[in-house]
């Protein structure tokens, strides 16, 4: 039975929907029409039509060096990424075709030290990266970031591995292919697009990351989010180059959010809702 | 079918995660374990000594540790409050058949990719301000003094901000929850003749509350470490007001710079941590059954 919906409960929803939607949204807007906006404009009150100047975007890159942090943010959030996958991928692979008894207790002790709380451990790692002098370094803050994004993209590719059908490997093992060629032509096609959905929601999560990077890093190797953080103390006439500043920041990964809604369920709910 | 050899192959490839997260959380958990039950001041490092159980008491007996727990709470329960009624509300709505539900989902998800300083810092701006925010504008063309979030009201202005960048978050599983809903249940609970209320009380609610508990329990593991949204916004004032333990052992640890206290204070949030940990194992673990 095709459920009848009536032209007007269609109109009245969207018209709903839409509405939620821009007022949550509007925020970003705000910010993104902020930054097209001159100084003056940007305090005189409530205008969502801007003079369309680009000047808040250069004056940010000529005077506050705009492209060092977010090259830093690059660096550290594909850098960590990568390290983590060329960690987690060996493993999440182990433990999905190969599982034995402990599999299931391994993963959950992974998953347990995503629990532990950042600002517990802040003491010792702080002290450490100051004896090590990693502080405000780019490995430094590398390792970090791989570390504590390591749990959740183990998890995540050993979700999408499981879903691989063991029968192709032996089928592909009856055909007489060796362990290399098992891997290069029948595992790594299957694989590929759950690693390409962790180094998304990944590379997401690292360049959002706000505890760590502000706290240990001060210039050399700060990322955007350090970079933004240094504005907060109150001086009023800089809005809309904050704002452009802010809409360079959250751009990119706000385009790489918008394809990556599946993943980010399943990513971050460890599996247990798609 | 797991061969000897494969299972040895198998070890081999997990061990450099497994070693490197063994030594994550050991070795620094022991050091902040260590660390609380010594006198030890960043000001002056060569004078450390044993000091029992004094940095619990010091850390108890300061007044700033029950506000910052009860803010912590405030925090959590506020923002879970709100993003799990209010994501519930918009994935019922947007689940409905709409003109471009594509888009209207891509306009809802995107304040969680906004960074947290970002974030914090357009509210504090551009929306709260007391005189040129939108907020401010809005108050005079009613005819009402504008309020001054961060003075009068800063944690619940903390709690809004942090609201928005997670109600996305809960909006978005719900609604995948919500998709997953059988169409057939609902439309035999129509032909029943159950109304709009009954079949969301006795048909969607059951089949949301998985969904809910996991929103519920991932986002308290994050509500708990709330930090940057206070430092741009409040540094944690007036006073101790929006204050959470996060950030009141931040300033004992850095701004302090008394080891001892703030590692006491780290085992306290890793206590209160696990509370919550322990329940989300449980849930997380029971899917990986089925």
């Amino acid at each position: 039975m095709a459920r009848s919906v009536t032209t007007r409960h269609k109109v009245i929803a969207t018209v709903a929907a839409w509405a939620v939607a821009l007022l949550i949204f509007f925020p970003i807007l705000y910010t993104v029409v902020t930054s097209l906006k001159t100084e003056p404009e940007a305090i005189a009150g409530f205008n969502l039509i801007p003079s369309f100047t680009l000047d808040n975007y250069v004056t940010v890159q000529t005077q506050r060096d705009y492209i060092k942090p977010f090259t830093n943010s690059v660096i550290l959030s594909v850098g960590s990424t990568i390290l983590a996958l060329i960690i987690g991928i060996p493993s999440a692979w182990a433990m999905a075709f190969s599982p034995t008894k402990r599999t299931k207790d391994v993963l959950m002790w992974m998953l347990s030290t995503k629990m532990m709380p950042a600002v517990a451990v802040l003491v010792p790692i702080y002290l450490m990266f100051r004896d090590f002098g990693l502080l405000d370094t780019r490995i430094g803050l590398t390792i970090m970031l791989t570390l504590i994004n390591l749990p959740i993209v183990i998890w995540m590719l050993y979700t999408y591995f499981r879903e691989i059908p063991g029968e192709i490997l032996e089928a592909a093992r009856m055909d007489g292919a060796g362990l290399w060629q098992e891997i290069v032509y029948v595992l790594t096609p299957m694989a590929v697009p759950g690693i390409a959905s962790t180094l998304l929601l990944n590379i997401i999560l690292a360049w959002n990351e706000s505890f760590w990077t502000i706290r240990l890093t001060t210039a050399t190797a700060a990322p955007l989010t350090a970079f933004i953080a240094s504005f907060s103390s109150p001086q009023g006439l800089f809005w809309a180059k904050l704002s452009a500043a802010s809409t360079m920041a959250i751009a990119p990964i706000l385009i790489m959010g918008w394809f990556s809604q599946k993943q980010l369920v399943r990513g971050l709910t460890f599996g247990a809702v798609k | 079918m797991a061969t000897q050899n494969t299972r040895g192959l198998a070890r081999l490839m997990m061990a450099p995660s497994v070693i490197l997260l063994l030594v994550w959380m050991i070795v620094p958990l022991s050091m902040t374990l260590w660390f609380s039950f010594q006198n030890y001041n960043l000001l002056n490092p060569a004078n450390v000594s044993f000091a029992g159980l004094f940095n619990y008491r010091f850390f108890y007996t300061d007044p700033a540790f029950f506000q910052s727990i009860w803010n912590t709470l405030l925090i959590v329960g506020g923002v879970l409050l709100i993003t799990v009624v209010g994501g519930t509300l918009i994935a019922l709505l947007i689940d409905q058949p709409i003109f471009g539900q594509g888009i209207v989902r891509i306009l809802v998800i995107s304040p969680f990719f906004v960074m947290p300083p970002v974030a914090a810092l357009v509210w504090k701006n551009m929306i709260m301000h007391p005189s040129y925010g939108v907020l401010a504008d809005i108050s005079r063309l009613f005819g009402l003094q504008p309020i001054d979030w961060f003075a009068q009201y800063p944690l619940l202005a903390i709690i809004i901000i942090v609201a928005w960048q997670w109600l996305p978050f809960a909006t978005l599983i719900l609604l995948t929850a919500l998709q997953s809903l059988d169409s057939e249940q609902k439309e035999a609970a129509e032909m029943d003749g159950a109304n709009v209320l009954n079949r969301f009380i006795y048909l969607t609610l059951p089949h949301l509350a998985r969904a809910m508990t996991v929103v519920v329990l991932i986002q308290t593991i994050f509500l708990l470490g709330v930090y940057a949204e206070i430092l741009v916004t409040t540094n944690g004032g007036p006073g101790y007001a929006s204050t959470n333990l996060v950030f009141l052992i931040y300033r004992t640890a850095l701004l302090g710079y008394d080891v001892g206290g703030a590692s006491a204070g780290g085992i306290i949030a890793i206590i209160l941590a696990n509370i919550v940990a322990i329940f989300l194992m449980r849930a997380v673990g029971k899917n990986l059954d089925r």
